[in-house]
Order: C-alpha cells, then sequence, then structure tokens
C-alpha cells in the first residue's frame, strides 16, 4: 500500500504530535506513505473568501498525486473533505476543470480527479481491517471510556465522503473498541467542534466546546479521541482557554486516534509525541493492559 | 595614488553604511509591541544576550552552526542542491579570490615566502576562483530567467549583485588577458627584471615567450630557429621563472588571450592593460562601498542571523532582543524566494493576484513599516491582506537559508497593519485560528477590535432590527444576483427549497441561542428564502454567513439536496465582493 501523505496545515501549526504518531503507525503497519514536498495546503480557509482559489488549490494537490500515480492518505478531516469535494465538482463540471487545468498546465500539471482521497480512518478500517489490525495490536486497553468524536467533514456531506452512515456512524468507534476501549454513546457526538470559528467569533467557538465537554464528561469518558488536527486543537488549546477564562471543572484531555492506536501496538509514548500535548495525555498509559483474548469491549453501538 | 584614495574612500563608505546600518538594528521596530521599547533598551539588552551566550556552554553550538550552516550550507543543501551547487560557487570562488588575491598582502604574501601573483598554485586558484563564480553567476540567471517551472521573482537588487559579480571576475579576466598579450607590458617586465638587459638577450627571451608562453610582440614571429629559443629559456629560468609559472595555468585568462592576439597592439594603443585594471579595482570597491546598502550585506546579516536563532531561546528572550532579531532578519533576506516556493499558500496567487500572498515578496513592505515609512493605502491593503492569507504553517521558516523566523514577523506585523482602517476580510476565516491561539482567546480590546470592524464592514453596518420589525416594509433588490447565484456551483439548487426548516434546527448555532434572530441576523431557513425574494440587504446584512461552521448538518439533514452549506459559502464570497463593489 502506497500513499501521497497529506497533512494538515494546522498540523505544521502546532500538532507534532499528530505528525509524529502518524509516521510511527504507518511505519509499523508497513504502510508508505511519501511526503510529497509540493503539496499546498488544500484550501479549506480560502473557500470563505474566493471559491475559485479553494478549486485551485485542491486540484493543484490532486494534480501532484496524480502526476505520481498516487491516491492521497490524508489525516485531517477538512482536507479530506475538501479534497473529495473538489475532486467531486471538478469531474462533474468541466468548464471549471478547465480553467482551473489552464492555470496548472503553467507549472506543468494537470487534474483528472483521478487520484483518489482516503482518511487514514478510511484506511485502517476498510483497506487493513480490524481483524488485521487486531493481530497487529500487542497490548490493550483496559476500563477506559473514550468518546469518539467524528467531526464534520469525514461524514457530511455524506454523498461527496461516503465513508460511513452520516447519522449513526460506527467505523471510527469500531477502530477505537479494537483497542480495548469503551466508545461511550454521547448525545453531541456529531456536532461541530467548534474549531472552524475560532479565532473568529471566539464566545460561539468555546460554547460549542464546552457543551460537548460537558456532554462527554456527562457520559463519564477519561479521554476523547479525534481525528482532525482541527478538532484535537480545540479540545487541546481551545480547552485551555475555556478552562482559563471561564473557569471549569477537570479537564477531558483529548488524543488523536493514531496515538490511541499506537499505544497498542506497541509504540514509545515518544514515538507518539505524548509528551507535546497542552492537557496531558500521559494518564491514559495506565489504562493500559496485556492484549486481552477477544480484543476488549464489545462495541457498544452508538446511539 | 589614485588606487589608493579610492580604496580608502570606498572604505569609509562601507564603514560608514555598515554603522548606519547596524544602528536601524536598534532603531527600527516591527510591532505594537516593539513599539514602545526604546533603543537604549535594545542596545543594553542585545549587549547582555552577546555577552551572556559567548561566556557559555553555547559558544559551542555557534560553532556548529558556523561550520554546518554557513560555511558548509547545509541548510540549502537539504532544500535544493541546485540553488546550493550556484551558490557554493559564486561563494567558495569569491572568498577564494578575496582572500589569496584581494587580500594578498596580509594572507598570502605572509604565509608563503616564494608568492608571486603570477605563480603557480596562485595563479591557477585565481583563474578557478573566477571561473568557479561566473559559472555559479550563470546559474543564478538560469534560476531567475530561463528555468520553466519556478522562477523566483527577481528585482533591482538581485540584478545589481550578479551584476557586480560578474564585473569584478569579468574585468579581471579581461585584464588578466590583455595583459598576457601586450608588448608593452612584456617589454617594460622584462627591461625592469633582467640583470642585463641588451637587446640581444631581451629578443632572445621575447622569442621564447612567443613560442611557448603566448605573449605577442610585433615583428618577432615565428619561426624561431632553435638557439634563440634555447637561450631565451636559459634567460627565462634565469630571471623570470622564479615568478612566473607558464600562463597557461592561468585557464580563462589565457583563452582571452587566444582571443585577442590578433589585436595585441591595439590593446596597448588603447590602454587597455590601465583602463581594465582601473575597471577591475574600481568594480571592486564599489561592490565594498555599497555593499551595506545591498543585497551583499547577507555575507554579514545570513551568518549571524543563523547564529543568533539557534541559540535564542525563543519564549524567554526579551521583548527588546526579538525585537532587534527581527530587524537583523529583515536585512538578512536574500530573496532567493525558496519561502515562496514552499509557501503552502502561494497557490492562490494563481487566482489573486498580489504578489504579497508570496512570503518573499512580503518582506520589502515589513522593511518600509519597521523603518517607520508611510505606505500607500493600496500598499496597505496589498500587505495586510498578504499578511492574513497565510496558513501559519511555519514552511517559510523551515526553508529559509538563512533561518528567519518569517511567521514571527508576519505576526509582528499584521497586528500593526490591521489597525489601519481597512477592514480584512481574510480575518473571518479559518485562518484566524493562530492569531486566536496566539492570543490566548482572551477577548483583549487589541485582538477583538480588527474583528469587530470586519464583521461591522461586511455586513453593512446594518442592523437588522428593521427586519425584525413586520411593521416595516421589504426591499426587493435586482435580479442580477439572482441569476449569478442559480448559474453558480454552490448555490444553485436553493430553488428546491420548500421551507420546511429542518435545516436551521439542525444547525448548531441556531442552536446555541435561545433568540437566534437577534444574533446572527436570519437563520438558514430564512437566507435560502430571501435569496428567492431577493432581499440582498437582510441577507448580507446577517452574521450568520460569518458564524456558520461549514458543519454540514443542514445540508446533511435537508429532505430536498438543497446544499444549504455550500449556499451559505456562495454568500459569504458574494459579501466579500460586495463591501469593494456594491454593484455586484
Amino acid at each position: 500500500m502506497k500513499f501521497a501523505l497529506f497533512h494538515c496545515c494546522v498540523n505544521a501549526m502546532g500538532l507534532d504530535q499528530y505528525f509524529s504518531s502518524t509516521s510511527s503507525v504507518l511505519k509499523r503497519l508497513g504502510i508508505e506513505a511519501l511526503n510529497l514536498r509540493e503539496f499546498n495546503c488544500c484550501g479549506y480557509p480560502l473557500r470563505n473568501f474566493s471559491f475559485k482559489a479553494f478549486v485551485l488549490a485542491s486540484a493543484r494537490n490532486l494534480a501532484i498525486a496524480e502526476k505520481q500515480s498516487l491516491d492521497i492518505l490524508t489525516v485531517c478531516n477538512c482536507c479530506y473533505g475538501n479534497l473529495k469535494y473538489i475532486s467531486h465538482i471538478l469531474k462533474e463540471d468541466t468548464a471549471l476543470g478547465e480553467e482551473i487545468n489552464a492555470t496548472l498546465a503553467k507549472e506543468g500539471l494537470h487534474c483528472e480527479s483521478e487520484a483518489t482521497t482516503k482518511h487514514i480512518l478510511e484506511v485502517l478500517h476498510d483497506d487493513i481491517g480490524i481483524t488485521q489490525l487486531r493481530a497487529r495490536l500487542k497490548r490493550t486497553f483496559r476500563d477506559l471510556k473514550i468518546a469518539t468524536h467524528y467531526g464534520c467533514h469525514i461524514l457530511r456531506p455524506s454523498k461527496i465522503t461516503r465513508f460511513d452512515n452520516p447519522f449513526k456512524p460506527k467505523k471510527f468507534d469500531q477502530l477505537v473498541a479494537l483497542t480495548g476501549a469503551d466508545p461511550v454513546s454521547w448525545l453531541t457526538k456529531l456536532e461541530c467542534c467548534g474549531a472552524p470559528v475560532a479565532g473568529v467569533n471566539d464566545d460561539l467557538s468555546m460554547d460549542l466546546a464546552a457543551k460537548k465537554l460537558m456532554n462527554a464528561k456527562k457520559a463519564g469518558a477519561d479521554y476523547l479521541c479525534v481525528s482532525c488536527p482541527f478538532c484535537q486543537m480545540q479540545f487541546d488549546r481551545v480547552q485551555s482557554a475555556i478552562i482559563k477564562h471561564r473557569g471549569s471543572d477537570a479537564p477531558l484531555p483529548s488524543l488523536v486516534y493514531t496515538q490511541l492506536l499506537g499505544l497498542c501496538l506497541g509504540l514509545s509514548p515518544q514515538d507518539l509525541g505524548m509528551e507535546t500535548n497542552i492537557l496531558p495525555i500521559i494518564g491514559i498509559q495506565q489504562f493500559l493492559g496485556e492484549k486481552s483474548g477477544d480484543g476488549g469491549h464489545h462495541c457498544v453501538t452508538p446511539g | 595614488m589614485f588606487y589608493s584614495m579610492s580604496l580608502y574612500i570606498s572604505l569609509a563608505l562601507f564603514l560608514l553604511g555598515l554603522v548606519w546600518k547596524i544602528s536601524t538594528w536598534f532603531r527600527y521596530r516591527l510591532g505594537i509591541e516593539a513599539n514602545q521599547i526604546p533603543t537604549s533598551v535594545r542596545i543594553i539588552e542585545a549587549a547582555g544576550g552577546v555577552i551572556t551566550t559567548l561566556f557559555s556552554i553555547k559558544i559551542l553550538i555557534l560553532l556548529k552552526v558556523f561550520v554546518l550552516e554557513v560555511i558548509l550550507q547545509a541548510r540549502t543543501f537539504r532544500e535544493d542542491s541546485y540553488r546550493w551547487l550556484m551558490h557554493i560557487c559564486i561563494y567558495g570562488g569569491f572568498m577564494l579570490l578575496l582572500v589569496m588575491h584581494g587580500l594578498s598582502r596580509f594572507t598570502a604574501e605572509i604565509i608563503f615566502a616564494d608568492y608571486y601573483s603570477t605563480v603557480n598554485p596562485f595563479l591557477f586558484l585565481r583563474d578557478l576562483g573566477a571561473m568557479g563564480v561566473i559559472f555559479g553567476l550563470l546559474l543564478a540567471l538560469l534560476r531567475r530567467f530561463v528555468h520553466r517551472r519556478w522562477r523566483p521573482r527577481t528585482n533591482a537588487m538581485d540584478l545589481y549583485a550578479i551584476l557586480i559579480l560578474a564585473a569584478i571576475m569579468v574585468s579581471g579576466i579581461l585584464l588578466e588577458g590583455v595583459k598576457i598579450v601586450s608588448p608593452a607590458v612584456f617589454r617594460n617586465m622584462a627591461q625592469d627584471y633582467l640583470t642585463r638587459p641588451d637587446e640581444e638577450q631581451i629578443r632572445s627571451l621575447t622569442s621564447y615567450w612567443v613560442k611557448e608562453l603566448g605573449a605577442v610582440s610585433p615583428g618577432l614571429q615565428g619561426p624561431f630557429d632553435s638557439k634563440t629559443i634555447e637561450e631565451g629559456r636559459i634567460i627565462h629560468e634565469m630571471n623570470c621563472m622564479q615568478c612566473h609559472s607558464r600562463p597557461q595555468w592561468a585557464v580563462a585568462g589565457y583563452a582571452v588571450s587566444r582571443l585577442i592576439a590578433p589585436l595585441a597592439e591595439d590593446v596597448d594603443e588603447k590602454g587597455l592593460p590601465d583602463i581594465l585594471w582601473h575597471l577591475h579595482f574600481l568594480a571592486c570597491f564599489l561592490g565594498l562601498a555599497y555593499l551595506p546598502f545591498s543585497k551583499m550585506l547577507h555575507v554579514f546579516t545570513g551568518p549571524l542571523v543563523l547564529m543568533i536563532n539557534t541559540v535564542m531561546n525563543h519564549d524567554s528572550a526579551t521583548p527588546a532582543n526579538l525585537a532587534t532579531r527581527q530587524m537583523i532578519e529583515l536585512d538578512a533576506c536574500v530573496h532567493c524566494g525558496a519561502c515562496s516556493r514552499r509557501c503552502s499558500v502561494a497557490v492562490a496567487f494563481g487566482e489573486i493576484p498580489n504578489e504579497s500572498i508570496l512570503p518573499s515578496e512580503k518582506i520589502p513592505s515589513l522593511k518600509a513599516l519597521a523603518a517607520g515609512k508611510t505606505l500607500s493605502p493600496h500598499e496597505l491593503r496589498t500587505i495586510q491582506q498578504g499578511l492574513f492569507l497565510c496558513s501559519n504553517c511555519n514552511r517559510c521558516t523551515l526553508v529559509c537559508p538563512v533561518g528567519i523566523r518569517l511567521r514571527d514577523l508576519w505576526v509582528s506585523a499584521r497586528e500593526m497593519v490591521v489597525v489601519n482602517s481597512v477592514p480584512e476580510p481574510l480575518l473571518l476565516s479559518p485562518f484566524s485560528l493562530y492569531r486566536g491561539l496566539t492570543y490566548g482567546f482572551n477577548g483583549q480590546i487589541q485582538y477583538r477590535k480588527p474583528l469587530d470592524f470586519v464583521r461591522n464592514a461586511v455586513t453593512g453596518g446594518s442592523s437588522m432590527d428593521h427586519a425584525l420589525d413586520s411593521s416595516s416594509p421589504l426591499y426587493f433588490g435586482p435580479k442580477k444576483l439572482l441569476s449569478n447565484l442559480s448559474a453558480s456551483i454552490q448555490a444553485k439548487t436553493f430553488s428546491d427549497c420548500y421551507v420546511c426548516m429542518t435545516c436551521s434546527n439542525a444547525c448548531p448555532v441556531v442552536r446555541n441561542y435561545r433568540k437566534p434572530n437577534e444574533i446572527v441576523g436570519l437563520m438558514p431557513h430564512q437566507l435560502i428564502y430571501a435569496i428567492g425574494r431577493r432581499h440582498w440587504d437582510l441577507i448580507f446584512g446577517s452574521m450568520m454567513l460569518w458564524d456558520c461552521l461549514g458543519c454540514y448538518q443542514c445540508q446533511e439533514h435537508c429532505p430536498q439536496n438543497v446544499q444549504v452549506a455550500d449556499i451559505l459559502y456562495q454568500l459569504k464570497n458574494i459579501a466579500i465582493l460586495r463591501m469593494n463593489d456594491k454593484s455586484v
């Protein structure tokens, strides 16, 4: 399995741990993911400003992957949703495609939407599969309650992403359950974390994050698990701001899925960048036990 | 006499320029915080920083950086081996020439007892250095003007650097070539250095030189008889060989001399040796005098910045030292374009014609701002947009060959630029995430003001009161926008809406408020409805457009497959266009 690895600008901005944990996990699982230096921002923030600039940004990335005949593997929900959306509309609207390709041609690039975009959760769940992954685990968690946060753009708009059932998704929960953790059911699970308006409308952003955190804590979660750098920033840095400015009870730390899985694959906390989280997640290791026979708790059907 | 005078004048100009430049490192400032720090504090803190560093273990790190980054330029090599080769040739060749040729009086002449500029290895190395520089300059020209894929932007400073080096090298090689063939030069040398300069001796020597060593003598041409040549050889070995290796070793100069050999007499007639000598040293002195004001200052500022940024603890450094460092950084930029090549959002330049989107093109504006110059409204708008159209991924910093912390420069400049009265719509996008993180989402005036300003500007400052007042009439706007929306990829599905209100009920923003209309203006279902009825003032006056998360709950729940979230994106884009042009 070989991919062009697409990290997110937000990872580069301040989430070294998502970089390191992803590389470590991919290496352990024997997935080759090339860092293509030419990749640029997927264009997500540009969409608020200029539609064409947004399309051009993602089209360029698709063209770069296409040139190397590689599919894109991304670790960010927003990048995933955007790359898939652009890939879709360029196929549908030939006039737009021609315009974009005229600009790309100046660099010797061309986009035919041939490169597929995959999210790391998709590759882990669909391409490798739970059974195969289970065989690779060295340890599993015990008595650990995880609030699984899907994030928005991996599920919606479902006609574009086609990752999972948008109203009753299971895949991320199954991946979490695989590690032996118990994915709790919580009401606001599928809500947006509020990151898109962080820095724009902080009150709204913090309101939304706070609601989710309260609900997850009520459901008994020990940690949040996310699959997107924006969500991780929100639940790590913005939660810290919420605690600082609004006061709050105990924080609910968040970690990215590759960190959760990585621990069970036997990778070290250093490889997974665990010390770089603002709200500490080091404590999750106390839930690690020997690998249990059946792979841990059964997956609770999320509701 | 003229030589000494011009040397001293250019040296004086160079030193004065350097002093002035260094003073600007403590006087200029970028950023609101830096503005508050007096120059005296900047100088004192810098001195303190330098002393503590030099007398600490950090000096070992400085040495390592000096070898790896300054001499070997490892950063550049990792990023772009072509650019590394180009620079190593120029810099290596130039250093060789500067130390062993230009400053030979202080180096080679002292170290090597039998030094003469025309003896090997010095003779060959001089030409090697010049050829290295010229080769590097050719690579530079290719890179800047010919390469198809990525051509960095080139300005007057870049051209000057290439031209002054070319002038020095070319004049030097031409001078060499001219001196090799000049009959007058040869004659003078023979008369000065032969123990017994009688005509017979000179003729034999000249014959030997013409046959073997490339000299030209009018009236003395081959074929020569072997006795004359043998005599000449003996004279050469006794009087000349000590100082003269075969001129063929001056590869470049010798090649030139072959080209101009047929015109040797004209060379003397036109006084070329003297002219070229003057051109050569004047070019060198011009380069020296102008150095502090040109791109060549990077020979000092580049290493300085590389070393500072390796040992400076950016979290604990004082604001004064951070401010000073930024001024040195601005002078270390060599406009190589590596940052622009790797910039994550440079792709937007393909659609938005603002050069300041490119990191390398932001630097000149920042220099002007730091110097306290007043920018024109257009320049301000341009640099402001460029500063905020940035994903803050920090790739620019990682690839900069001199290690400038570019993102920190953008952050410092942003706040001082955005206080001017031009609203910045890019603030209302996820580009603001980093700004929020840097400020800690603290809601302070300084932080909120530009946000509130642009929110007001983009909504036309209209209040929702009149819309919520059911007694006041609604305004029906022009139809042009309606047809635009019907044709647009993002918005065309609006006409399928049957106002079931599911979208607004699914919206987490709407559900965050007890009285949503008061906070967000029109709710999603109302926005869609208002499109069909052309209530543009209500639509673009709604904060909902900018509070929208783009989470797609609305679109996912819509029973009619109306692409609600996409429509809101289209409305956002139009709102920004309308900020500058109401007729859109």
